[in-house]
């Protein structure tokens, strides 16, 4: 572990622009090469401007800081602990620290953001909030936030989603929301983002769009970061606090990447913490089932910002597989696309079955069944404390972002697992 | 006024010179088939379009509403390529009628844009048309149309400031394509208020033809909008015609024939409202 002096960490204390951070389009890195930016329809240009605008001064606003604090304190039970994973620590020869984000409030990391989206939307006097969502994690976070905020809330998912995912559709119905299955394209996550997108265009005078990840038209990226950047700015201080020094690895799943970048975002000046973003490798990136989109994809615009996209020759959007619905995605924020290209983060893919082993492993050794989102990086993480332990041995350190819990993945794990029938009488082996 | 010899500008100017609006007809590439469409467009061409747009048909069309998803869907199930879209121009603007591709821009990106703008001249197309490309954000894309002497067209809002609108349109070549509603495409039952103080927001800014797209699709509100406008831009409406007929492509270019016949009437019938371009 590196040793380092405390540095400032309040949990959503807003950043000055560093050298991986936005310009002021939106623009990471190079402006020749412009990942991020927006491409979007000249009708949603107003709209971006008014929540540009509104996010830089309520980020400027002690006040709203102060009230985002306190509602993510008390509302949504933060900060999330910073847990020593001892067994599962013993079993790899390093340490393992999971930060908690399961423990929060619905269950998921989710939740930073979309009470910021939510608390930012009240600032603006608008009363609607509409949202995108794969595996209804996001979609349960904004019906949560819009029913703690008096909001009217539309979640579009694919309908395919809706399947795989009835318990989150229920919750969501139960939280107030309206539930629009979306039939089109693929019917999965970036066919909701294009329905979300087409309500936006009609009602933006009273709506806002509570986007659910890292991804999407600038100022979507770096906001949804700096809504969740409180999961690194926390797991650093608690790091620095419980064990007097930093990290050597951090490491957390990447569909669209709004965990993985909050964590992240607290880490990018440390340069001796090896940043891991882990994609879904589905049945292996050398197949065509698979939603490794920095690994596996190519330069491309979707959904208003230059990024990696899986596409085919044509530029056309090629359909995503993972296990997971919530990294089944064919984009990714621009700002991973950013850290790939400069190096600062490595990202590399996980597939299903290696994350089901690691959902499997996670609950066998720590009693904690991680969203299978999150199996993605537990299972790449133990593959850098297998590493990194090998280098400098057991006090090598790896932090985790354990994004969600896995209730929702229950009927998934059933299947892939068999799981649900009575043990024999000699048990379960 | 600028424009190349295949330019949208010389159709526009033709119209204002009858005194009328020019109607703009829009149809994707490859529906219902790649020849059933440039059979379509030369339809339209015959029976009163003089102007065509040719959607390059994409996966995730953010503008477009259920009409003309399914459309390009049904195209890219088809099999339709870039090269194809290429094709279709190549064929409908034999017709001599000014051609211009509406695209999302990701396509154009992984085609190559320089690439695209050259085989896009070649063909005889007369520029783009880009739905989720603003100028301040095209760059490359307005250099190599410079290059190629192709027509810009982009889009403005009835959201956009004026400081956006005057931006816009001192990029645009060709015409300036103003979006009615706030919303996606599709047929609408009557056309939108907003339409008209926004053309003449735009009309202020430049000496350009403004067009007017999202939701025209009879003959009378053809006539509505080109008593303000320069250009009447239909698409909904028309891929509706030959999706009613699903497996009978004569029956449907029969219906295009009927419903392009109807708008270009319209346009003919409008009464005029002086909108003489700010700086004519």
């Amino acid at each position: 572990m590196t040793q380092v002096a405390p540095g400032p960490a309040g949990p959503t204390a807003p950043a000055a622009r560093g050298r991986f951070d936005a310009d002021e389009r939106g623009y990471f890195g190079d402006p020749a090469l412009g990942w991020g930016g927006r491409f979007m329809p000249e009708a949603l240009v107003a709209a971006l401007d008014e929540l540009t605008d509104a996010w830089h001064d309520a980020m400027a606003d002690p006040g709203f800081v102060a009230e985002f604090e306190a509602v993510l304190r008390d509302y949504a039970g933060l900060p999330s602990p910073l847990y020593h994973a001892e067994r599962l620590s013993r079993q790899v020869g390093a340490r393992i620290l999971l930060k908690r984000e399961d423990l929060n409030h619905t269950g998921a990391h989710k939740i930073r953001n979309v009470l910021g989206q939510a608390l930012l939307t009240k600032r603006m006097g608008k009363t609607r909030v509409i949202a995108e969502t794969g595996a209804g994690q996001h979609g349960v976070a904004s019906a949560t936030a819009a029913a703690y905020f008096g909001l009217d809330c539309t979640v579009y998912m694919g309908a395919v989603d809706t399947r795989r995912q009835a318990l989150n559709v229920a919750r969501m119905h139960l939280l107030g929301a309206k539930v629009v299955a979306v039939e089109s394209g693929s019917a999965t996550l970036k066919d909701a983002i294009n329905e979300a997108l087409r309500d936006w265009v009609a009602s933006v005078d009273h709506t806002a769009y509570l986007f659910g990840t890292a991804a999407g038209p600038h100022p979507f990226p770096s906001m949804v970061r700096d809504f969740t950047r409180g999961i690194g700015d926390e797991a650093r201080a608690q790091c620095l606090e419980q064990y007097g020094v930093l990290p050597d690895a951090v490491a957390a799943c990447v569909g669209g990447g709004s965990n993985a970048i909050g964590l992240f975002a607290a880490f990018l000046d440390d340069e001796d913490v090896e940043v891991w973003g882990f994609e879904a490798g589905g049945d292996g990136v050398d197949t065509p089932r698979h939603a490794a989109t920095i690994v596996g994809g190519s330069s491309g615009v979707l959904h208003g910002a230059r990024t990696f996209v899986l596409q085919d020759d044509d530029g056309q959007t090629r359909e995503s597989h993972s296990i997971s619905a919530g990294l089944d995605y064919p984009g990714v924020g621009p700002q991973h696309a950013h850290l790939a290209a400069t190096g600062r983060a490595t990202y590399e893919p996980v597939t299903d079955a290696e994350a089901m082993e690691a959902m499997a492993l996670l609950s066998r050794t720590e009693g904690i069944i991680p969203a299978i989102e999150t199996a993605h990086a537990v299972a790449g993480a133990i593959r850098v404390a297998t590493r990194l332990a090998a280098e400098k041995g057991p006090d090598a350190t790896v932090l985790i972002s354990l994004s969600g819990r896995g209730d929702k993945d229950m009927g998934t794990a059933i299947e892939w697992f068999g799981l649900g029938q009575p043990d024999a009488a000699e048990g379960r082996p | 006024m600028t424009g190349s010899a295949t330019g949208s500008a010389a159709a526009f100017a033709r119209a204002r010179a009858e005194g009328r609006a020019a109607l703009v007809g829009y149809l994707p590439a490859g529906f219902p088939d790649v020849a059933g469409s440039v059979e379509a467009l030369r339809t339209m061409v015959d029976a009163g379009c003089d102007v065509l747009e040719i959607g390059l048909p994409y996966s995730d069309p953010v503008m477009d509403g259920p009409t003309i998803q399914a459309a390009a869907q049904q195209a890219l199930e088809g099999g339709t390529r870039t090269r194809d879209v290429l094709r279709v121009v190549e064929a409908a603007a034999e017709t001599g009628t000014p051609t211009l591709v509406m695209t999302y821009w990701n396509p154009v990106e992984r085609y190559g844009v320089e690439r695209f703008a050259a085989d896009l001249a070649s063909a005889g197309g007369a520029g783009l048309i880009t739905p989720d490309l603003t100028p301040d954000s095209a760059p490359e894309w307005i250099a190599a149309a410079d290059d190629h002497g192709l027509d810009k067209v982009f889009l403005v809002s009835p959201s956009s400031t004026d400081a956006r609108v005057a931006m816009t349109t001192a990029a645009c070549r060709g015409f300036v394509y103003a979006t009615a509603v706030m919303g996606v495409t599709g047929a609408r039952a009557t056309t939108s208020d907003l339409a008209a103080p926004l053309v003449a927001r735009t009309h202020a800014t430049t000496d350009l033809p403004v067009g007017v797209g999202l939701g025209v699709s009879t003959g009378d509100q053809a006539a509505e909008v080109g008593s303000f406008a320069d250009g009447v831009i239909v698409g909904s409406a028309f891929v509706r015609a030959l999706q009613d007929h699903p497996d009978d492509l004569p029956a449907g270019l029969a219906a295009l024939r009927t419903l392009t016949e109807d708008l270009a009437g319209g346009v003919r019938r409008a009464v005029r409202t002086p909108q003489e371009p700010a700086r004519a």
